[in-house]
C-alpha cells in the first residue's frame, strides 16, 4: 500500500497498547513516516512527561507545543512539519470543568473534592476528556494528521473504552453528550484509526488479541494494522558448526553462546508471531529490535524506514 | 537491620512486598520468593495479581479466589497461592466494617460503590493490602508475599490503606453528611449548590447515587482509619521487606530509580533489588566483539554468529552500565541479578530455577 494513502485515510491515529511495549517509540516512528509522505503531524502524548522529545532530539517544553521537525524547503524531498505536545488527564478534567460547569466560590471551596467525585462517579471521564482535547485538535485542522500516544500501564483498553463507559454511566448531562460526540469520532474509520502495539512475547501477544476483539466489539473501532515492536532481525547461519573456525577458544565459546541464545529467543519470538497471525486477522507491521543504549534521531530513522517498508508491503485496502 | 542476602531476608521477615513496573517479572519473582521460603521450611503464601495464564494453571489458581490454595510439593514448608479478586475482597471489607447487614447491603448495591470497587485506580493496591493484612492476622503463615499491580507510582501501595478514609474525608462527603444531619445554614446551602452544578455536568442520577453512597458510609470511617493505621505500621517496620524488581532495560530502570526516590520520601527503603532478565555473559568486551565481528564479516559461514555476538554484547554492555548506576542508587539493598532464561517461566520447575538463582 502506498504510505501516502495509508496516512491520508484518517486524520486521527491512536497508538495504544500495554505499558512498556514501545507505544511512544512506535508513535514517533509513525509520525516521522507520515511526515516523510509530506503530511504535517501533531504528535500528542498523554502522559506526565514528554518521552518523545528525546527521540526527535529536541528539548521537552512541558505542555507547550514543540516543533520537532520542520517542513522541507522547496526542491528537497517531501517532509511535513512535526509538532509535539503533551496533555495530562488531570489537566484535561480541570480545563473542562473550568469551561463547562463550576464557577466562582464553589470551585475554590470544593474543587479537589468535586473532581474526585466526578472521576469516581464516572470512571473513564479523564480519558474521555483527553479524547475531547484531541477532537478539538481535529476540528482546528491545523495538522494533516494527529498521532496520539495513548496512556501507559494496563490502560490500553480503558482509554479506548472511556467514551462508551462514560456514555452509559452518566445517562444525561454535559458529559454524556461529550461521550457521544467522541464515540462518533473514534468509531468512524474515515476520521480515526487505532493502531495497537505489542512485542513478540507471550503475555503481550495474549493481551493484544484480547484487547483487539474487545475494542472492535465494544467500542466499534476499526483497527488498523498491528505494530509488533522489538522484533529480532533475522540472522542466518546460527546453527553452523564453529569447531573449525580459526578463532581463539574464548571467542569460539562467546560466538557459540550468542548464536545459541539468539536462536532460542528467535524461536520463541517466531512462535508468538505465528500465533498472533493465526489468532488475529489484522496485518502486522514489524519494527526491529535495536541493541544500543537509547533511541535518538539515528535510531528513529531506522525505525521509520522499517515502518515505511512495512506499509508498502501491506495489501491495498479493499474498502 | 538490612539483610546481607536474599535468603536471610526470607528467613527473617514476615511480609515481602514485591514492587516494580509491569512486565519485568514481578509476579514470577513473588511466586519464586514464596517457593524459596517453603523450601527453607516456612509456611509461605503468595498473593498474585493477574499472573500469566500458564503460571496460574501451574499453581492451581486459574480462578480468582480469595482463599489460599495449597500447592503440594517436595518442600519441608508450606506453599500456598491465591489470585487476588479485587471486587470480592472489597465486598468483604465492607461487610466486616458495616454496623449491620442492612448497611452492608445498601453499600454493595450502590452503583457509585461498584465503580469505586471495580475501577478506581488504587483499588487493586488497596485490596492487595487488605488481603495482606488479613493473611498476616490469621496467624496461619510465617511469610506473606504480595505481588503488586503495575503502576508508575511506587507509593500507591503505601497510600492504599488510606484510600477509603481519604475518600470519606472528601469535602463533598462532609457537605452531604452535614446536610443530612440537619445542620442547616451555610454548609447545607453550599452543598446544594455543589450538587446542582454537579448534576448539570454528570447527570442527576450519578449525583443521587454519589450522595447515597456517602450517606450509607456514615459511621464506618473510624474502623477504616484504624485498619489503615495498623497496616501502615506493619508495612513500615522490620516485619516487612520491600523487594524492587526491574529489568535492565532503560525505561524500567528509570522507573526503578524513581521508585527508590519515592519510597525514601516515606522514610522506607528497598531491602532487595532484583534485576531480572539479564542477558547472558559471553566473556568478551564490546571492543573484542567488534573486532571479531569485523574479522568474520567476510566469512559467510560465521557472519551470522558474529552478528548475534555483536548484538548481544552491545545490548548487554548497555544493560551493565545501567545496572551499575542502580546499584549505586541503592547501596543498602541486596542486589541480585537473574538471567533471562531460554523459556518463559510457566511452571513449578521454572519457578524453582528462579528461586535457586535468588537464594544462591
Ligand atoms: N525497537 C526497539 N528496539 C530497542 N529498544 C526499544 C525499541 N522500542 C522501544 N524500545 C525501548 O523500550 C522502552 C519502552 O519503549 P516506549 O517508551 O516506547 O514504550 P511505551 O509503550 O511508550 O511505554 P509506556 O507504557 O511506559 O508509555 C524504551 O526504553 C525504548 O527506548
Ligand atoms: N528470568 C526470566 N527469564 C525468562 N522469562 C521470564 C523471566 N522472568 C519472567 N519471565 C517471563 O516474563 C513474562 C512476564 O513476567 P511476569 O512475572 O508476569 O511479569 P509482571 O508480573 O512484572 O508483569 C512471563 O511470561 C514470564 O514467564
Ligand atoms: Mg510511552
Ligand atoms: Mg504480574
Amino acid at each position: 500500500m502506498d504510505p501516502g494513502r495509508f496516512f491520508a485515510s484518517s486524520r486521527v491515529l491512536i497508538v495504544a497498547g500495554k505499558g512498556g511495549v514501545g507505544k511512544t517509540v512506535s508513535a514517533a516512528a509513525i509520525a516521522s513516516a507520515a511526515s516523510k509522505t509530506g503530511r504535517s503531524v501533531l504528535l500528542v502524548e498523554v502522559a506526565g512527561r514528554s518521552a518523545s522529545a528525546p527521540i526527535f532530539g529536541v528539548e521537552p517544553q512541558g505542555y507547550e507545543q514543540v516543533i520537532a521537525v520542520h517542513e522541507a524547503e522547496e526542491g528537497d524531498p517531501p517532509r511535513g512539519r512535526i509538532a509535539l505536545r503533551s496533555i495530562t488527564p488531570d489537566q484535561a478534567l480541570l480545563e473542562w470543568i473550568a469551561a463547562h460547569g463550576f464557577k466562582g466560590l464553589v470551585t475554590r471551596m470544593a474543587s479537589s473534592g468535586v473532581l474526585e467525585v466526578i472521576a469516581t462517579a464516572t470512571p473513564g471521564v479523564k480519558d474521555l476528556l483527553v479524547l475531547g482535547r484531541i477532537k478539538a485538535f481535529e476540528s482546528e485542522g491545523a495538522f494533516d494528521l494527529i498521532v496520539v500516544d495513548a496512556p501507559a500501564a494496563g490502560h490500553a483498553i480503558g482509554f479506548l473504552r472511556s467514551p462508551t463507559g462514560v456514555r452509559d454511566a452518566a445517562r444525561t448531562g454535559t458529559i454524556h453528550r461529550q461521550a457521544v460526540e467522541i464515540l462518533d469520532l473514534i468509531s468512524d474509520p474515515a476520521r480515526c484509526q487505532v493502531v495497537l502495539v505489542t512485542i513478540p512475547e507471550e503475555t503481550p501477544v495474549n493481551e493484544l488479541i484480547e484487547t483487539s476483539f474487545a475494542v472492535e466489539d465494544e467500542v466499534g473501532v476499526r483497527l488498523g494494522p498491528v505494530v509488533v515492536n522489538s522484533v529480532l532481525p533475522a540472522v542466518s547461519g546460527l546453527d553452523i558448526d564453529l569447531a573449525s573456525l580459526d578463532v581463539s577458544d574464548m571467542e569460539r565459546a562467546a560466538l557459540q553462546t550468542a548464536a545459541t541464545f539468539r536462536a532460542g529467543r528467535t524461536a520463541l519470538q517466531d512462535e508468538q508471531l505465528a500465533r498472533l497471525g493465526a489468532d488475529l486477522p489484522l496485518d502486522q507491521l514489524h519494527l526491529p529490535q535495536l541493541f544500543g543504549t537509547t533511541i535518538g534521531t539515528a535510531e528513529l530513522e531506522v525505525l521509520t524506514d522499517a515502518l515505511l517498508a512495512g506499509i508498502e508491503a501491506l495489501p491495498e485496502a479493499d474498502s | 537491620m538490612s539483610a546481607d542476602t536474599f535468603a536471610e531476608l526470607l528467613a527473617e521477615r514476615q511480609v515481602v512486598i514485591v514492587c516494580g513496573t509491569g512486565g519485568v517479572g514481578k509476579t514470577t519473582t513473588a511466586a519464586a520468593t514464596a517457593l524459596a521460603a517453603a523450601e527453607a521450611g516456612r509456611r509461605a503464601v503468595v498473593v498474585t495479581i493477574d499472573p500469566a495464564k500458564r503460571l496460574a494453571d501451574a499453581l492451581g489458581i486459574a480462578e480468582l479466589g480469595n482463599t489460599p490454595t495449597v500447592i503440594d510439593g517436595p518442600w519441608p514448608g508450606t506453599l500456598a497461592a491465591l489470585m487476588l479478586d479485587t471486587k470480592s475482597t472489597f465486598d468483604e471489607v465492607v461487610r466486616r466494617n458495616a454496623t449491620d447487614n442492612d448497611q452492608a447491603e445498601q453499600i454493595l448495591s450502590n452503583r457509585f460503590y461498584r465503580n469505586v470497587s471495580g475501577t478506581l485506580s488504587g483499588t487493586q493496591d488497596y485490596m492487595a493490602v487488605e488481603k495482606l493484612a488479613e493473611l498476616y492476622d490469621s496467624g496461619d503463615w510465617d511469610l506473606v508475599v504480595v505481588d503488586t499491580p503495575p503502576t508508575r507510582d511506587a507509593l500507591a501501595f503505601l497510600e492504599a490503606p488510606q484510600m477509603l478514609s481519604r475518600l470519606l474525608d472528601n469535602p463533598i462527603y462532609k457537605l452531604v453528611i452535614a446536610g443530612n444531619r440537619g445542620v442547616f445554614g451555610v454548609a447545607n446551602k453550599a452543598a446544594q449548590t455543589v450538587m446542582r452544578q454537579l448534576a448539570r455536568v454528570v447527570g442527576a442520577y450519578v449525583v443521587d447515587e454519589a450522595i447515597a453512597f456517602f450517606q450509607s458510609f456514615d459511621g464506618m470511617e473510624k474502623g477504616f482509619k484504624e485498619r489503615a493505621q495498623a497496616t501502615l505500621a506493619l508495612m513500615g517496620d522490620e516485619r516487612t521487606a520491600f523487594v524492587l524488581v526491574a529489568s535492565p532495560r532503560g525505561d524500567t530502570l528509570d522507573e526503578a530509580h524513581y521508585f527508590l526516590d519515592r519510597i525514601r520520601e516515606a522514610d522506607l527503603d528497598a531491602d532487595a533489588v532484583i534485576v531480572n532478565r539479564m542477558l547472558p555473559a559471553t566473556g568478551l568486551s564490546l571492543q573484542q566483539s567488534n573486532a571479531l565481528h569485523s574479522s568474520l564479516a567476510a566469512d559467510t559461514d560465521a557472519a551470522g554468529a558474529a552478528q548475534a555476538l555483536l548484538d548481544l554484547v552491545t545490548a548487554a554492555a548497555a544493560d551493565d552500565d545501567r545496572v551499575a548506576e542502580l546499584s549505586k542508587a541503592a547501596p543498602l539493598a541486596v542486589l541480585t541479578a537473574v538471567p533471562l532464561l531460554a523459556d518463559d517461566v510457566h511452571n513449578l520447575d521454572g519457578l524453582r530455577v528462579i528461586a535457586d538463582l535468588l537464594t544462591r
